[in-house]
């Protein structure tokens, strides 16, 4: 057995070839920005931050298509606050609702169904964006509406899976040598998604807790199969996610949901990566036709695609801290509190 | 006056109900010299040459929480901000804007607060003044408070590379109190709002040199210290295993994403000391009132590139900012 103070000194001390690991979830990120985690490796090891804060995926017509229903005078945008600041192409949610449409803040989904029930003259548009982490909680909703017949709900979805994404980063970011897998979303999904893609791309994958230390032993699990030139998925997190996953979970979201092709920020269309509101229950669900996006002028030289992608850190970009700050953000990774830019920034500023 | 009695635009107008008000709640808890001869001003008498001097104004919701209410927390913390000048607070004035609508009994209960916290703390409330605006039933008080310095006073520049720097106890309580309440959480959380004044006085007694001292409210502990490295051209190197935090605070703000060191506290002080006086200055700070968990959490030294670093938990380094974006607003 070895313990944490070796495998400190050996991830201070490694000096193999240089080795890139991807953290794909943006809590991860926190806690290895807040925990100083850089600063016990090798200038060997190199982190770089995914594309696992579902915020900072969304496209910004989705931001627009959203801030045209605050507007019509026939709804109400429900919006989770992290989403409020994106900038669409126009404006922002918060923008909208500061210029008169109509925007409420939600904590959870389930509030959209007391909303309807207490206000039966309004129609609401819930924004939902998410991975399988939360599109249970939609799927619930959309258990609960059809079940107490209420209409005045309807789901404007940027659901995501986070698996084609994943598949997408092997495929095109070739030098990425290892990946510390998303703990929540597995524990929804389960580790046989990493598995395939360990096969076909034959990097490791590595599924960790969300303390400073549960990450180290990761890194050190995925330098060691790296060097050794294995190639397999461990999950180290045991306490929470199991080889399964939650098979609920999955089947409430198989019950309400189909997979679709989604267009994410950094890295374009991507098929069977988004979840859209199944054929049967349309009537509680708002699609918007997928298609390629540009960089609006309003975003003109922001960076957030290449940072969702691992490309670059924040820094690189030279909107960072300048044109680009937590109170006024020019991309969606400065918005939200799992985007890496928003983190990084809260910590060097 | 009457349990259900409200606040109304009448208790403004100057007249006799201001009067009543007045007479009936004000005049019955703040009672002194100066106050009782109900001039425009009060005169004092003052045996310093030097005074400080500050103003404060208070505008949390709720207007009661566990651990205090916004009458309590008016009074401590201008106190407080005296204190950390090295001054013995003396003086309070207490500017009160009512909206209407706001419970008179409400409003007994918060004066009742501050009469018994001045007198805690050995300080008269010598002017006041209230005003009634439209509203929904809110209340703001603003205090100012005139401390007597009879000793250097203490000044951020005075701290030195070697320095050790000591907190007063666990940080975030009052933010985290505020915030279970707007949430709607139940928790044993409390607001740590407390005057501090005999803390400060144990170590003034004792003869140790306070190179600075600072409250540690809006903005955190993590605000304050890059505030002091800035003034004093040092860097603070923190020790995050050596930061005191309640368990029931650290888990709640595990929960909901918040760092202890960026949230507010109303009873919590930072001092700077030399090495050779830390370890004796701490003993004093745990033997007084509110200091049994304080902690030495950090030492100063020559000015690397940064202001403030932390060691963290697990032996990383990283740097520790001021506080970006909004923090929690109407927090005190």
């Amino acid at each position: 057995m070895i313990n944490l103070e070796e495998i400190k000194s050996f991830l201070l001390d490694y000096s193999g070839p240089e080795i890139k690991l991807m953290e794909v979830c943006g809590t991860h990120t926190s806690t290895i920005v807040k925990s100083g985690i850089r600063s016990l490796l090798s200038k060997n090891i190199k982190l770089v931050s995914g594309p696992g804060c579902p915020v900072c995926v969304t496209g910004s017509r989705y931001i627009d298509e959203a801030v045209k229903f605050a507007f019509s005078k026939d709804y109400t945008v429900l919006s989770f606050g992290d989403l409020l600041r994106v900038p669409g192409n126009e404006m922002s949610l918060s923008e909208a609702k500061a210029l008169g449409g109509s925007v409420e803040i939600v904590y959870s989904p389930m509030e959209a169904a007391e909303k309807a029930i207490n206000n039966p003259e309004k129609n609401y548009v819930l924004a939902a964006v998410g991975f399988e982490t939360t599109i249970p909680a939609y799927a619930l909703l959309l258990d609960n509406l059809i079940e107490c017949k209420i209409s005045n709900v309807k789901l404007l979805t940027s659901l995501k899976s986070i698996g084609p994404a994943l598949d997408w980063l092997c495929e095109n970011e070739s030098d990425i040598d290892g990946f510390i897998a998303p703990g929540h979303v597995a524990s929804v999904t389960g580790v046989s998604v990493y598995r395939l893609l360990a096969e076909k791309y034959r990097k490791p994958f590595t599924v960790a807790g969300f303390e400073a230390e549960h990450i180290l032993v990761a890194i050190y699990d995925l330098v060691m199969q790296i060097v050794k030139g294995r190639y397999e998925v461990h999950n180290l997190y045991k306490s929470i996610v199991s080889d399964k996953g939650n098979e609920k979970a999955m089947e409430i979201i198989g019950k309400y949901f189909e997979l679709s092709s989604a267009y994410w920020r950094g890295m374009g269309i991507i098929d069977s990566s988004g979840y859209t509101v199944r054929e049967n229950y349309r009537d509680y669900g708002i699609e918007i036709p997928v298609r390629e996006e540009e960089i609006s002028n309003k975003s003109k030289g922001c960076r957030c695609g290449e940072v969702i992608t691992g490309k670059i850190e924040p820094y690189e970009c030279a909107l960072f801290g300048k044109g680009c700050s937590s109170t006024n953000p020019v991309g969606p990774c400065m918005v939200s509190h799992e985007g890496t830019c928003g983190i990084y920034y809260s910590m060097y500023g | 006056m009457g349990n259900s009695q409200k606040i109304t635009m009448v208790h403004g107008s100057g007249g006799s109900a201001t009067r009543k008000l007045i007479q009936d709640l004000f005049h019955k808890y703040f009672q002194n010299d100066a106050l009782d001869k109900m001039e425009d001003a009060a005169v004092l008498d003052i045996s310093s040459e030097k005074i400080a001097y500050t103003t404060d104004s208070f505008v949390v919701t709720p207007i009661f929480f566990q651990g205090g209410d916004i009458g309590k927390l008016a009074v401590c913390g201008t106190l407080n901000d005296l204190l950390v000048m090295g001054a013995e607070p003396k003086y309070l004035s207490a500017g009160f804007i009512l909206e209407e609508g706001m419970d008179i009994r409400d409003l007994e209960e918060i004066i009742k607060s501050m009469a018994l916290t001045a007198e805690e703390s050995g300080v008269k409330i010598v002017a006041g003044d209230t005003k009634v605006i439209e509203g929904s039933g809110g209340i703001y008080i603003n205090t100012s408070g005139i401390g007597l310095i009879n000793h250097k006073p203490f000044h951020t520049s005075n701290v030195k590379p070697g320095d050790a720097v000591i907190v007063s106890g666990p940080l975030g309580n009052h933010h985290a109190c505020i915030l279970s309440h707007r949430m709607n959480i139940k928790n044993a959380i409390s607001s740590d709002c407390a005057y501090l004044g005999e803390m400060v006085q144990n170590l003034i007694k004792a003869n140790i040199e306070i190179k600075a001292m600072r409250d540690v409210t809006r903005g955190g502990l993590a605000t304050v210290l890059n505030e002091i490295a800035e003034s004093s051209n040092t860097t603070i190197n923190l020790t995050e295993s050596s930061i005191p935090v309640d368990p029931e605070v650290k888990s709640f703000c595990d929960i909901l994403g918040l760092d202890p060191l960026y949230m507010a506290n109303e009873g919590k002080i930072v001092c700077f000391v030399s090495r050779e006086d830390a370890e004796k200055a701490l003993s004093i700070i745990k033997n007084s009132r509110f200091g049994e968990k304080a902690a030495i959490i950090a030492e100063v030294s020559e000015r690397e590139n940064v202001p403030v670093t932390v060691t963290t938990r697990i032996g990383g380094k990283r740097i520790l900012n001021v506080l970006q974006g909004e923090g929690l607003p109407r927090i005190c």
